[in-house]
């Protein structure tokens, strides 16, 4: 976000407060921009009308990648490139592949999820983010209303609105 | 409503903690100066480990011939030690992954310290894994990289390559899952930074965290999906290692029963670890509110219940050897409880399935210096029941001529008294200096369950309404 957007941020110190609020200052014709929290909150996301998150479909085909890779080493190495008798077993043991193969599921679904994720949420070491508000990390629940993104509703209303919700607070940013 | 509680169900966080209690509670002792008991302990935890480090140095040096091991006895206190450090590191991911999925909220104050403890754990049995390789500097030929041999690949049949593989896994997987799980903490710690040091250094691993709705819904979905995926990585660690012998012709070692056993023998030794460590953090950073008398029984629970299906494997291979009417199968066995080694074996006995038992009566599972001793008493005993496998069975070769005892060298004890300098030396660095408890999930259970808790709000909303 940069810092040349205008927000108005409501302030509250309940979870359940904010959950409410959220849909109390949606059902007024205000759009908000998202609501900051210090810990998750169930539902909060899909009251503020964001979309379900694909990431499962992304780990499983990080899954998937990752057995196909490791499936496809060990029967180049141990079929294709240099077969050897080890105990009478056939060069394409299949039951005594699954441990590896498992393994490389698991580090490849790990890997790829952490590392969308971190990509779908603008997150990377040296990210030096535009904090509304330090306590949000701490205790307090904080609804960011972008002044631009609502031509329709006059900023005092706006405020006006987020105080009846409950808010503790209203801050300009 | 974000939880529905039973009313019945202990609070999970006592003394009334409101949010930022809870944060102030936490970060205080990574923002304060470190204390004299930290000091001291941190002090003579890395002279420890400088000690050992010296011995791991010679055994490095020299080879693992200054190790007290001879043609009979291949294996000892290297692959014990090994086995014992992976198995402890289990409870880590035990506690953060299959608690989550069974949504059990006390977790939430002990998970942060029992991940940290997975991974040093894990870097503990990886230092023996290393070091029983004889020549260390080789130790990348375990791994399928073409080479200058043709290429000559590992072999991708044998349980000692998949072991490899799970251990590699294990340890970077829940590095990930540990550190996904610190990022909004340390962000925490970062917008309430005084220092630049401070503000800098949480700031670059926080990775920009805000705590957006958006990101925490993802961020949950993240870590259930991490957590559905290291509980069967958890277990087919410990299977796996377990099939380094299960899958052998040692009488004593090739028997089914072995990966569950193994994977029993994990949590428990593991939830013992987490106890002793948890009833020394409690005391020293006085997080008597968030690590309860609960939390210390229902640990104690995990354990007499793991500690007795593990009394259950020792009764069932004893059983099975006798049963199967194979010779060397019934002397293997025989000899462990009344052989040369049968000290060992008691002490394995006494340890892990009598002393868990203590747990039935709720006035020893909630007395703390019972439970600290006790908890030392099962890793005590799980040392010596991976002594009483390795040792005991390769003692007494097929040719009596052959038959062997084991005596260790000042570099097999030295070596293990590395481990431990490793262990807490980072133990007691984690504790100083990122989050001990989890700030986030805790504050996340805290409604409904805190005792206190301003409910006044609640009653204010309705009345509005």
């Amino acid at each position: 976000m940069s810092s040349t957007t205008n927000y108005i941020l409501g302030v509250y110190d309940d979870e359940d407060e904010v959950l409410h609020a959220v849909s109390e200052v949606k059902s007024k014709g205000i759009k908000i921009e998202d609501v900051f929290t210090p810990f998750p909150i169930h539902g909060l996301d899909r009251a503020v009308g964001h979309e379900r998150t694909r990431l499962p479909i992304a780990a499983f085909l990080f899954g998937v990648l990752g057995l196909t890779c490791a499936l496809s080493l060990i029967s180049y190495t141990m079929v294709f490139d240099w077969p050897m008798i080890i105990g009478g077993k056939d060069f394409f043991a299949l039951p005594n592949w699954i441990p590896v193969s498992f393994e490389g599921t698991v580090l490849f679904t790990a890997f790829g999820l952490v590392i969308t994720f971190c990509i779908s949420n603008n997150l990377y070491p040296g990210n030096q983010p535009d904090i509304l508000d330090l306590r949000i990390t701490d205790d307090k629940f904080v609804m960011a209303i972008n002044v631009d993104k609502n031509k329709k509703v006059s900023a005092d209303d706006i405020k006006k609105a987020l105080k009846d919700s409950g808010a503790i607070e209203v801050n300009v940013k | 409503m974000s939880h529905v509680v039973s009313p019945i169900r202990e609070k999970l966080v006592t003394g009334g903690k409101s949010y930022s209690d809870v944060t102030h509670d936490i970060c205080k002792q990574v923002e304060g100066e470190p204390t004299k008991e930290w000091k001291w302990a941190f002090g003579i935890s890395t002279l420890v480990f400088i000690y050992g480090a010296y011995c791991l140095f010679y055994t490095w040096w020299q080879g693992i011939g200054v190790w007290g091991l001879n043609k009979t006895v291949g294996w000892a206190w290297d692959i014990t030690n090994f086995v014992w450090w992976v198995g402890i590191g289990h409870a880590g991911t035990l506690i953060s992954a299959v608690l989550l999925l069974f949504r059990q909220k006390w977790r939430t104050s002990i998970n942060r310290s029992a991940e940290a403890m997975t991974i040093f754990a894990v870097l503990c049995a990886a230092s023996f894994i290393l070091a029983h390789m004889g020549r260390p500097w080789l130790a990348h030929w375990a791994l399928p990289l073409p080479n200058a041999f043709g290429s000559l690949w590992v072999n991708f049949n044998s349980p000692l390559v998949w072991d490899v593989f799970a251990i590699s896994t294990y340890l970077s997987v829940s590095l990930l899952f540990w550190y996904m799980g610190l990022v909004p903490d340390l962000a925490t710690i970062r917008d309430r930074a005084t220092t630049k040091g401070r503000k800098f250094w949480y700031g670059l691993f926080s990775l920009g965290w805000t705590g957006s709705s958006k990101t925490w819904a993802r961020y949950e979905y993240m870590s259930l999906i991490l957590a559905g995926i290291s509980t069967p990585l958890v277990l087919s660690v410990h299977t796996i290692v377990s099939m380094d012998f299960a899958t052998s012709v040692i009488p004593g070692w090739h028997t089914t029963i072995f990966p569950p056993y193994f994977v029993a023998g994990a949590i428990f030794s593991g939830f013992a670890m987490v106890q002793t460590l948890l009833l020394i953090t409690r005391v020293v950073f006085k997080l008597e509110d968030y690590i309860t008398i609960e939390h210390i029984e229902m640990m104690n629970i995990v354990i007499t219940v793991t500690g007795s299906v593990v009394g259950i494997a020792y009764l069932t291979e004893f059983f099975i050897a006798w049963y199967s009417g194979v010779e060397y199968e019934s002397y293997a066995f025989i000899n462990r409880a009344t052989g040369p080694y049968w000290w060992a074996y008691w002490m394995m006995m006494t340890c892990n399935v009598i002393s868990p038992q203590l747990f039935w009566s709720k006035a020893i599972r909630t007395n703390l210096m019972v439970s600290f001793f006790l908890s030392i008493v099962v890793n005590v005993g799980m040392w010596f029941e991976r002594f009483v496998i390795i040792v005991t069975s390769l003692h007494r070769d097929y040719l009596p001529s052959s038959w062997a005892m084991f005596s260790p060298t000042m570099y097999d004890i030295g070596d293990y008294i590395f481990s431990f300098g490793l262990f807490f030396t980072l133990f007691f660095l984690f504790a100083k200096y990122l989050p001990v408890v989890n700030m986030a999930e805790v504050k996340s259970v805290m409604k409904g369950v805190s005792s206190n808790f301003p409910e006044k709000k609640k009653a204010t909303k309705k009345t509005e309404e």
